[in-house]
């Protein structure tokens, strides 16, 4: 609160064609304008964001030695930038810079009482120069950045942003949980609606990140702490034990072969077995094996088989490794939606009622059943197979949104029953199909074609027969307007896509938000659906909401490029608008450390060894939590200081101007 | 009320959620009262309690503190932390014997322009019901010169200046 002159203000009326002239007197306004304290200057004009418009600004700062301007025209989140600019261009520091939004918060909204929006408008221009007159410069810094990137999880969207990536010449560090990168595509048979073999087109990527000489990846491995900020991240990553010493296993198997144990592989969904040691699936990358402590029985039978090789390690332990990097991808994917919850369906009591993933797994010919879709209760060969679509998406009680791609993997599933199993006859249950894609109409179609049964309506609930486990499905045909009843061997259930439950923990590190729907929250959902409210953090693929492979893909590459760019820069401007302690004020309660969400502030000893409150400005992203915490005023948030806000409150409600 | 009354309602809200919100309501030329002008912070979690008491003292009939949807605060938690102090600020206002109802939280996020000209429109129709505030007339006699805040303001230094004497208690060395 330094005794500061007041700003001499400039004010600049916007008519916006008719949007506000229409229902607001300009010249009423600029009188009024002209009246208000600290104002030295007002003009008007049609559009004050075009070309004339910004140059009568530039001009009046010069020729009436302006120290703030104030444009009442629109929205601030349209053209604040447009006009920091300008006044700049004027030679003034761009923030010493305010809008008045006379037209979204006044002409808009008031068109039918131009009295009221008058004398609305000019109290939004009286508070816009109360602040203005005490706004002060602000300093843009830049901070040098970090030439490598970390892409977290590595399912095709994060393979895609990694090869964008390194290819480009970045280090790159891929980190993924599971022993190998793939993530759910690895998983698939087919993919819709081309029908190519998943792993046909995701292996030779697989193998690409695996050699790529600018891609570092860490399978088997998590993220255990985040600090720091865009430029200047340092990871900490814990390196899971996993037995085998990558570096000395060949991926041979003998290990395998020996070992006693059997476990359901969750790679297969629980479908089929693995050992105590094992790879999830035969195309694995990297092809190194993994010991389940949690199954092991140390027998020590694989040492004694790995011989001289000496790859594995039973004693080995879980490692924390630092890694920096200046930008981060986020691409977790995403999870089934526990179908058990719906228990109208069975799924968990019925042996016979399966998820879609698990008929991928059925259907795929390096699955547990070598690509056979069998009844689990039985072995045997089922005749009639009821898929349900929606299966807890597009539900109030579940997840109210649509999974956008369970139509047409199942569609794809129909498809592939009727192809390798002439005879058996598929029956969709559907509220709608949802065929939005390229050539996803037309799949459709085709299936229609080849004799694939149409349902519209929702299974209400399912029933087993106890003698022959076969599944009675009850729904309403909606077409019809009849109840219709179903006898089918197998249900597919096409459960919905939510996000990894795990994400919440590696959200919380990072510090970045998540929507209603609990997907990581981007940007903004049109203009920039790969950015998060986090500077430097991307997202890609599913962790930000459902998609089928080539939105995936392509959300990917975008993502890769945004994170590359403040690469390329070299250096990050920082936002300026940051909070600033005052060391006398600041009596070192600490206070303010625990309210900050970005960890920005951090309690330091100075040499007198008196505890203050020290903020980051390249980790303060300006929320202003602090500020308004500080039990001591010692926190002043730049750009909304207190004084600054008070000046608003007063001009509205104690007035001034005539 | 013999003349037509005219509530004074300050609004502070968000950038990101709330003030899009209410720009939404504009773009979507939804046509709602005049009685409110807004104040535009970067979150909820900037405001200051004291703010709030200030524009009272100022003679305001009521305030809306408006963010994000929990869970959706650009700065992660920040209306969070707003609320509950809200709920306190509402809590003390009570005690105090002046009517809670006069400061309202509300989550309005950018895609809900007509929740936000219902939210404006009930709490116009709030303070109608409970008519001017009772700081209103000794605030405009009080006003002259810049009082409330100022003192306040003083008050914190001095609370600081305490803290900074009881900065050798043990408990403060970690
Ligand atoms: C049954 C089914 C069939 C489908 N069929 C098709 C189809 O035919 N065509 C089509 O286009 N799409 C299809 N899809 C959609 C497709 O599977 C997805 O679009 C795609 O897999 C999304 O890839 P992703 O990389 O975003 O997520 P994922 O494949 O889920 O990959 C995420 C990876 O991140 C890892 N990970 C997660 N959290 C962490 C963490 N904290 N740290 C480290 N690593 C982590 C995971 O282990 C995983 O490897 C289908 C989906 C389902 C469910
Ligand atoms: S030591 Fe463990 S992993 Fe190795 S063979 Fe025995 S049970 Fe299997
Ligand atoms: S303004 Fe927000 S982000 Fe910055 S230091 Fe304060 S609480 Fe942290």
């Amino acid at each position: 609160m330094t005794e500061k002159k007041p700003n001499r203000v400039g004010v600049f009326i916007c008519h916006c064609g008719t949007n506000i002239a229409g229902v607001i007197p300009i010249e009423e306004l600029k009188a009024y304008a002209k009246t208000l304290p600290n104002v030295v200057h007002a003009d008007n004009y049609t559009y004050m964001c075009s070309t004339p418009g910004q140059e009568k600004i530039r001009t009046a700062i010069k020729e009436q030695n302006l120290d703030a301007v104030v444009v009442a025209a629109c929205s601030p989140r349209l053209h604040e930038p447009t006009f920091r600019k300008a006044s700049a261009a004027g030679g003034l520091n761009m923030f010493i810079f305010e809008m008045a939004n006379i037209r979204e918060q006044s002409s808009w909204i008031h068109m039918k009482e131009p009295e009221k929006a008058t004398q609305k408008a000019k109290d939004i221009i009286r508070m816009s120069v109360a602040r203005a007159s005490l706004l002060e410069p602000l300093d843009t810094k830049y901070i040098p950045v970090e030439k490598s990137i970390m892409v977290i999880g590595a399912g095709v969207a994060g393979i895609q942003a990694s090869l964008e990536i390194a290819d480009s010449g970045i280090t790159t560090y891929l980190i993924e949980k599971e022993p190998s990168i793939g993530g759910n595509m690895s998983r698939l048979d087919k993919t819709f609606p081309t029908l190519d073999c998943s792993q046909c087109i995701l292996t030779p990527k697989m193998v690409d990140v695996d050699r790529h000489p600018n891609i570092k990846t860490m399978t088997y491995c998590e993220v255990e702490k985040v600090d720091g900020y865009i430029g200047n991240f340092t990871v900490t990553v814990r390196k899971k034990a996993r037995g085998v010493k990558e570096a000395d296993c060949n991926g041979c198997g003998d290990c395998a072969a020996v070992c006693p144990v059997t476990k359901g592989n969750e790679f297969d969904l629980g479908l089929g077995p693995r050992k105590a040691i094992y790879v999830p699936f035969p195309q694995a990358v990297p092809l190194k094996y993994t010991v389940d402590f949690n199954s092991c029985i140390k027998c020590e039978l694989c040492v004694k088989k790995c011989g001289d090789k000496n790859a594995i390690d039973l004693n080995m332990k879980d490692e924390l490794v630092e890694i920096k990097v200046g930008t981060i991808v986020v691409a977790a994917g995403f999870d089934l939606y526990e179908i058990e919850k719906k228990e109208e369906w069975g799924y968990g009591r019925f042996d016979n009622v399966i998820t879609g993933m698990q008929f991928e797994r059925f259907i795929n010919a390096s699955g547990p059943t070598g690509g056979k879709l069998i009844r689990p209760s039985d072995g045997q060969k089922p005749h009639n197979v009821a898929f349900v679509l929606c299966a807890g998406s597009r539900d109030q009680d579940a997840n109210p949104y649509c999974s956008r791609v369970c139509c047409m993997y199942s569609l794809k599933h129909a498809h592939q029953i009727m192809e390798k199993m002439p005879g058996v006859v598929p029956w969709l249950f559907y509220m709608d199909i949802r065929a939005f894609g390229k050539a996803y109409e037309e799949f459709y179609y085709r299936i229609q074609d080849e004799g694939a049964k149409f349902v519209r309506g929702r299974v209400s609930y399912i029933e087993e027969d106890p003698a022959t486990k076969n599944l009675i499905v009850h729904a309403e045909d909606t077409l019809l307007g009849t109840p219709v009843t179903l006898e089918a061997d197998v249900v597919v259930l096409a459960s919905a896509i939510v996000p990894k439950a795990t994400t919440e923990l590696l959200r919380n590190k990072l510090t970045i938000s998540r929507s209603p729907d609990k997907f990581l929250l981007e940007a903004h959902p049109k203009l920039n659906p790969f950015s998060t409210s986090t500077d430097g953090i991307f997202l890609a693929g599913c962790c930000q909401g459902p998609k089928d492979i080539p939105d995936t893909v392509a959300q990917a590459a975008g993502a890769a490029a945004a994170a590359q760019v403040p690469i390329n820069q070299g250096k990050v401007a920082l936002e300026p608008i940051a909070a600033k302690v005052s060391e006398e004020l600041c009596a070192g309660c600490g206070i303010c450390e625990a309210q900050c969400p970005y960890k920005a502030i951090s309690m330091v000893s100075l040499a007198d060894g008196k505890r203050r409150a020290n903020v980051n400005d390249a980790m303060c992203k300006g929320c202003g939590t602090c500020g308004a915490t500080c039990p001591g005023g010692a926190i002043k948030m730049q750009h909304f200081t207190t004084p600054q806000i008070v000046a608003q409150i007063d001009a509205f409600l104690l007035g001034g101007g005539q | 009320m013999a003349e037509e009354y005219k509530p004074k309602i300050l609004g502070i809200v968000c950038n990101w959620c709330s003030y899009a919100g209410a720009d939404l309501a504009g773009t979507s030329r939804i046509q709602y009262p005049s009685d409110i002008r807004l104040i535009r912070l970067m979150c909820t979690g900037r405001v200051d309690p004291l703010l709030i008491v200030k524009a009272f003292i100022d003679g305001a009939d009521g305030v809306i503190v408006s963010g994000c949807h929990f869970g959706d605060c650009h700065y992660i938690e920040g209306n969070f932390k707003a609320a509950k102090r809200m709920f306190y600020l509402k809590r003390v206002l009570k005690s105090l014997g002046f009517d809670d109802r006069r400061v309202r939280m509300t989550f309005v996020s950018a895609s809900e322009g007509a929740k936000w000209a219902e939210v404006v429109k009930d709490m116009i129709n709030t303070i109608n019901e409970l008519g001017p505030s009772p700081l209103h007339k000794e605030a405009i006699s009080a006003s002259s010169g810049s009082a409330g805040f100022g003192g306040a303001d003083t008050d914190m230094a001095e609370i600081a200046k305490a803290g900074k004497m009881l900065e050798a208690a043990p408990v403060q060395k970690k």
